[in-house]
């Protein structure tokens, strides 16, 4: 064989080489979601999803109290960290030579670097330490922790590309600088900062470990802010690892519910970007 | 008829307002300074009694068992150190072809956006369901490996974990590489190419070494990621607080001893022992995604 067939035959190699090692990532992404799919698919229906847990063995156990208390701890995440981290968006992208602006987002980077478990117990020492007991604000309060770097990275990318005639324009027909912000920038940039803010819930919707020792688990429904509460992970991490074979039945179907939930948002976002 | 509003600059609640609106925006800024100073502070507060009580013993003692008082972080370390650089053999040959597949050879058309899709799809489902997925048919699989080669069939333990970390960094270290690969310039690979150079020996001669710290950096962040992740780990790796002996044994890292003992720790040398253990896992993380990002920085900003 001459040189140049050679090396024809040993770029075709490596071509192969890249496909097949492409489709090995196929395999446990199929399969993962086979497994969910029809595990959980036989368990969920109406019922299961407006009825609350049951002890093992009892029939027409449900995740109710799961999907309120999630949603309960997203919101909580989500109307302490978006506002705050609109705000730091906006502050960096204003005043962002300062030496202030700098040391925020060396915070921003480390807190978003900060391992999920580490979160949950800062925010067990925090909070649950001195309320004296689990509860869902614990929890709320460590996933807006997780959500915060993500709202903030969001914010100010997207004010970046905000164009500076837009500002000068505003400006310029005389409206003062703080309308200016809320009324024109921040506006322009509402499906960036969304984007970023879907992509956080998307995040935390499946965060487990740090609401292990603050939001805790409950068997019952509760939207006591001050209660500890349920979330569909805690509840697939609870039932999973539990001997009981009705109780992993019921982790299959939260695990269904959750993943639609999770791949729903972040390719819903997908079709905002491209927008 | 419609109400207009109109601005005048000498008015002075308009100063007022602007005043408020800037000591807002810079106010946001503090706040966010002092909560990670707050942080930290918390967590070293929190760890003080235990590094006061066993200092260098818990770097170098042998065990870890709360009823007899006996505290030291070193079989977590080492496990940790075992399950993250295990998934990382496995993880990073395939995560680099991907991204030099997905960045070189098709960086555009139908088959890019469907790896693309493919891979964000991976890295959205939560570590919980990876972890619950292991459990119910990984381990079955590891365990029957096990009995083939005749040793212990725990099925839970560091290979399995690291499997499953493999496979949940996977898509986070390609997408790093991807864009790494897609920043070399093209005068570059074109180059390469007119010169009668195959793809294959541009991506070996051309890319790979021009995108080298860049791919390093990417590794270096994934090990970050690997070793602050939890549930999935807390759920295969057998929860077992010695010195593992060899892949196949049961262990814990860090963070899924914390994971587990945390909410049943009751006595406060306990939970300044668990917060230390924290303390490592936040040190180490920290610094490593520091390299991590000075590294792509620097690369980024001298090509």
């Amino acid at each position: 064989m001459n040189r140049v067939a050679f090396r024809l035959v040993k770029d075709l190699g490596f071509r192969i080489y890249l496909v097949a090692s492409t489709s090995v990532l196929l395999i446990p992404l199929g399969l993962i979601l086979y497994y969910i799919v029809s595990n959980g698919i036989t368990v969920i229906n109406w019922d299961f999803l407006t009825s609350l847990p049951k002890p093992p063995g009892v029939l027409g156990a449900g995740i109710s109290n799961a999907i309120v208390g999630s949603g309960l701890l997203i919101g909580i995440a989500g109307a302490l960290s978006i506002p705050f981290g609109v705000a730091i968006g906006l502050f960096l992208n204003e005043f962002s030579e300062t030496h202030l602006a700098s040391a925020v987002r060396l915070c921003v980077e480390v807190l978003q670097g900060i391992p999920s478990i580490v979160i949950g117990i800062v925010a067990y020492l925090w909070i649950v330490v001195p309320l004296g007991g689990f509860s869902a604000v614990s929890g709320g309060i460590a996933l807006a922790l997780m959500m915060l770097p993500m709202v903030v990275r969001a914010t100010e990318e997207t004010l970046k590309l905000i164009p500076h005639s837009l500002k000068e324009a505003s400006l310029g027909l005389g409206v003062p600088y703080y309308r200016t912000m809320i009324k024109i920038i921040v506006p322009a940039g509402a499906n960036g900062i969304l984007t970023g803010v879907l992509l956080g819930v998307a995040r935390v919707a499946g965060e487990t470990a740090p609401l292990l020792f603050t939001a805790f688990g409950n068997p019952f429904m509760t939207v006591n802010i001050t209660q500890p509460v349920n979330s569909l992970p805690l509840i697939i991490y609870n039932f999973a690892t539990s001997p009981y074979p009705d109780w992993q039945q019921v982790a299959w179907g939260a695990s269904l519910v959750l993943i639609i939930f999770v791949l729903g948002l972040s390719l819903l976002t997908r079709t905002l970007i491209k927008r | 008829m419609r109400k207009t509003s109109q601005y005048n600059p000498e008015d002075r609640n308009i100063r007022l307002y602007e005043a408020i609106f800037k000591l807002v925006l810079k106010g946001a800024g503090v706040i966010m300074v002092t909560l990670l100073v707050a942080l930290l502070v918390t967590i070293l507060w929190q760890s003080w009694p235990s590094i006061r009580e066993y200092g260098i013993h818990f770097y170098t003692g042998r065990k870890w068992d709360p009823v007899f008082k006996e505290y030291s972080a070193l079989p977590f370390i080492l496990g940790t150190l075992a399950t993250t650089l295990l998934s990382l053999v496995i993880a990073v040959p395939i995560a680099i072809s991907l991204a030099i597949f997905s960045g070189f050879y098709v960086n555009s058309g139908f088959l890019a956006s469907a790896i693309r899709t493919l891979v964000d799809l991976l890295a959205g489902i939560p570590s919980v369901i990876y972890g619950f997925w292991g459990l119910f048919i990984l381990v079955p699989v590891i365990r029957k490996l096990e009995l083939s080669i005749g040793i212990v069939p725990y099925g839970v333990g560091i290979l399995t974990s690291s499997i499953i970390l493999a496979i949940m960094i996977i898509p986070y270290a390609a997408s790093i590489g991807r864009d790494v690969i897609t920043m070399v310039p093209n005068d570059l690979k074109e180059a390469g190419l007119a010169l009668g150079a195959t793809p294959f020996e541009v991506v070996h001669r051309v890319v790979l070494p021009y995108a080298k710290s860049g791919l390093l950096s990417g590794v270096l962040l994934s090990f970050g990621r690997a070793i602050g992740e939890t549930m999935a780990v807390t759920m295969v790796i057998g929860n077992a607080n010695f010195i593992p002996g060899s892949i196949f044994d049961p262990a814990n890292t860090l963070s899924s001893v914390i994971a587990n003992e945390f909410a049943e720790a009751t006595d406060p040398l306990y939970i300044s022992n668990l917060v230390h253990l924290g303390l490592i896992l936040f040190v180490t993380t920290t610094i490593i995604g520091f390299l991590g990002r000075a590294v792509i920085r620097r690369w980024s900003v001298n090509r």
